[in-house]
């Protein structure tokens, strides 16, 4: 694909210019130019007035992509346990092999994790690909990718997908190489297109205020990573099985170049905001890091766990691991409570599909009220007391 | 260490996210005076790289990006903040890349600056957010790499990091040669320093083409990315909800006995 400037129909009214959102277009005298920075996401085409942009499919080189059959999912496991991002992968990844017509399958790595299979089963795996051997114990770069690798390489997935966790993040671009293929990162929405049944990708860039559906027309396997806590879990059936492939693992000398000495846990409260129910966040309108003590109080009151934007965390208010948005947690609670929190993208990005959103902040303009199911403008001091006051009296 | 180190950090320049804001009427994004740059975790990425220099005088740092013309202004603040070289990628065969190609073109760049000890390169750009570009030039090169860098120490035969995790974090050790792939948490990053600056015109920039590179036109940029955008559209907010007016108090009643309606607490 290219995007094209048609030189006869450009006015110069400089639309497309601004309309860009990699700055790719330059006026050369009254031409539109487009430059190198170009991605073909033709956001122009439908901003320019006199239809001189046009974009260009080019011809598509034929790979026989049959031979790759099975969507598959890597199966995180952490101490033993399956990560909440894989049971969202497995119903994820059922929903794209119903619609393909294939089934759906789990790698999963790991020293004794064999009791892990069953769980897979019952979370409506097809078919489980185990590697179990001591260098797998603990998640390292090169023992999972040559595993994994030589996995993909007999058994010919169509699409494999990751969470997006700082192991799948890590994993899926060196695997993505090996493969030599695409991985589109951190995706919100995966669906297969009904003609082509090619995977649809989409995900956010620019912090979130875009967003940009992706394909990987010519390679297989179609593979990305999926951001935690953005779809829905797959249900657990006692009793189901499926079909257990044990994977052949062997390493050499010079295999793993990295050595894991120790594994240090600091925080246990990421968890708890993915998992929470009710969340209560504060930003920058609580003025001080004392604020925080107020939503603390609303949070005890109706069980909810607290939640920060990134300004808070960034002026030292209250730690990293409460930071909802773009570069935090992406949360969906039921009930999410923004109380002095304007509405920055980057943090409506990780929690606008919360169920229901209240919103209190002293300016009416504030964008968090695009959001908000319920907003109330006015002072978080007085409103949340009033709100604490109420719910007493109940 | 009593031997001389060779660093490359690779940099990128990108848009300041935090100044881009949506036109509410067009639902585009509104680029007209937003600032470019340098990459905040590869700012991260270069105070690492220096902090080693520091540390062993004798070491030296390049950095290196794949980009525009216009990214030599972000080269000269690597150098303005201590950098000895700098080397720019630039070329329109190497446009429309994916992080794929991208990483393709930056190993060859790496390769034809000449062996280098340790890679940095930031965790993530802050435009696209991928965190892919940084493993993926390890793997073309066939070194080993630790993403998610936050604390760095230098060891004879190896170097010792800490990696971030979601729920702590991992000491691991890598050998040299390596890419690291720097968090913020790993540094401050230092401000230009006058003398540096006034240096710069002795530190001439780097340019290169496919041809310098030794790079086939036909595995860089768009030719040579399997994933392609097929369609990019600004999120769509759910729909304004209901305002609730009056005094706080009036406010709250109201707040409650709708979440009651609703079944929400």
């Amino acid at each position: 694909m290219a995007v094209k400037i048609v030189d006869e129909k450009c006015k110069g009214c400089t639309k497309c210019v601004k309309s860009c959102p990699f700055s790719a277009i330059s006026m050369n005298g009254r031409l539109a130019v487009i430059g190198e920075s170009c991605s073909r996401c033709g956001v122009c085409v439908k901003e320019c007035p006199f239809g001189a942009i046009e974009v260009i499919e080019e011809e598509k080189k034929a790979i026989d992509l049959s031979s790759y059959k099975g969507v598959w999912v890597f199966a995180e496991q952490r101490e033993e346990h399956l990560m909440n991002v894989t049971m969202e992968l497995l119903l994820e990844g059922k929903k794209l092999a119903k619609d393909i017509g294939t089934k759906v399958c789990a790698i999963l790595c790991g020293e004794h994790v064999e009791s892990l299979v069953g769980q897979l089963f019952s979370y409506g795996v097809d078919k489980v690909y185990l590697a179990d051997h001591k260098e797998l114990k603990n998640y390292r770069t090169d023992a999972y990718t040559k595993v994994i690798y030589e996995a993909i390489l007999t058994y010919k997935p169509e699409i494999v997908l990751l969470g997006a966790t700082h192991i799948g993040r890590d994993l899926g671009p060196c695997l993505a190489v090996r493969c030599n293929t695409g991985l589109t990162a951190d995706c919100t929405k995966l669906e297969i297109d009904p003609e082509d049944k090619k995977l649809k990708q989409t995900r956010p860039a620019f912090g979130g205020s875009l967003m940009a559906t992706i394909v990987c027309p010519n390679h297989r396997p179609q593979m990305a990573t999926v951001r935690p806590g953005v779809m829905d879990k797959a249900e657990y059936v006692k009793g189901k099985e499926g079909e257990l492939i044990r994977l052949n693992v062997h390493f050499e000398e010079g295999d793993i170049r990295t050595k894991l000495i120790r594994i240090v846990k600091t925080a246990g409260e990421i968890a708890s905001l993915t998992d929470a129910e009710i969340i209560v966040s504060g930003g920058m309108g609580l003025g001080s890091p004392q604020g925080f003590d107020l939503i603390k109080k609303l949070a005890k009151k109706i069980g909810g766990t607290i939640g920060a934007s990134r300004a808070c965390v960034d002026a030292g208010w209250i730690e990293h691991s409460h930071q909802i948005g773009q570069t935090g947690t992406t949360v969906r609670p039921k009930l999410y409570f923004a109380c002095g929190i304007s509405g920055a993208i980057q943090h409506l990005a990780g929690m606008q599909d919360s169920d229901n959103i209240v919103a209190i902040n002293k300016n009416e303009s504030a964008p968090i009220f695009e959001v908000a199911d319920y907003g109330i403008v006015g002072d978080l001091f007085e409103v949340i007391p009033a709100i604490i006051e109420e719910l007493e009296k109940q | 260490m009593g031997i001389k180190m060779r660093i490359i950090v690779c940099v990128k320049q990108v848009p300041d996210t935090n100044e881009v804001k949506i036109d509410p009427v067009k639902g585009t994004l509104i680029r007209a005076g937003v600032p470019c740059i340098l990459n905040p975790d590869d700012a991260n990425a270069l105070e690492a790289a220096l902090k080693i220099k520091d540390e062993i005088p004798s070491t030296t740092i390049a950095v290196l990006t794949m980009g525009l013309p216009q990214a030599q202004i972000m080269l000269k603040e690597c150098l303005s903040m201590g950098a000895d070289e700098a080397y720019l990628l630039s070329d329109r065969a190497f446009g429309g890349a994916d992080t794929c190609a991208t990483s393709t073109t930056l190993a060859y760049g790496i390769k034809k600056i000449g062996q280098a000890d340790i890679i940095f390169t930031g965790r993530q750009a802050i435009d696209g957010d991928t965190a892919q570009v940084g493993p993926q030039t390890a793997q073309r090169l066939n070194i080993p790499f630790v993403t998610y860098v936050q604390d760095i120490k230098l060891k004879d035969d190896c170097i010792q990091v800490r990696r971030q995790m979601e729920d702590g974090y991992e000491v691991l050790e890598v050998q040299m040669p390596c890419l690291l792939t720097a968090v913020k948490e790993l540094n401050e990053p230092r401000y230009m320093s006058i003398y540096n600056i006034m240096s710069i015109e002795e530190k001439p920039i780097t340019v290169w083409n496919h041809e310098d590179i030794e790079l086939d036109p036909d595995n860089c940029g768009l030719k040579a990315s399997p994933t392609q955008v097929l369609r990019s559209f600004t999120p769509s907010s759910k729909g304004k909800g209901e305002m609730l007016y009056g005094t706080a108090q009036e406010s709250a009643k109201t707040l409650i006995a709708k979440m009651n309606e609703k079944h929400m607490l």
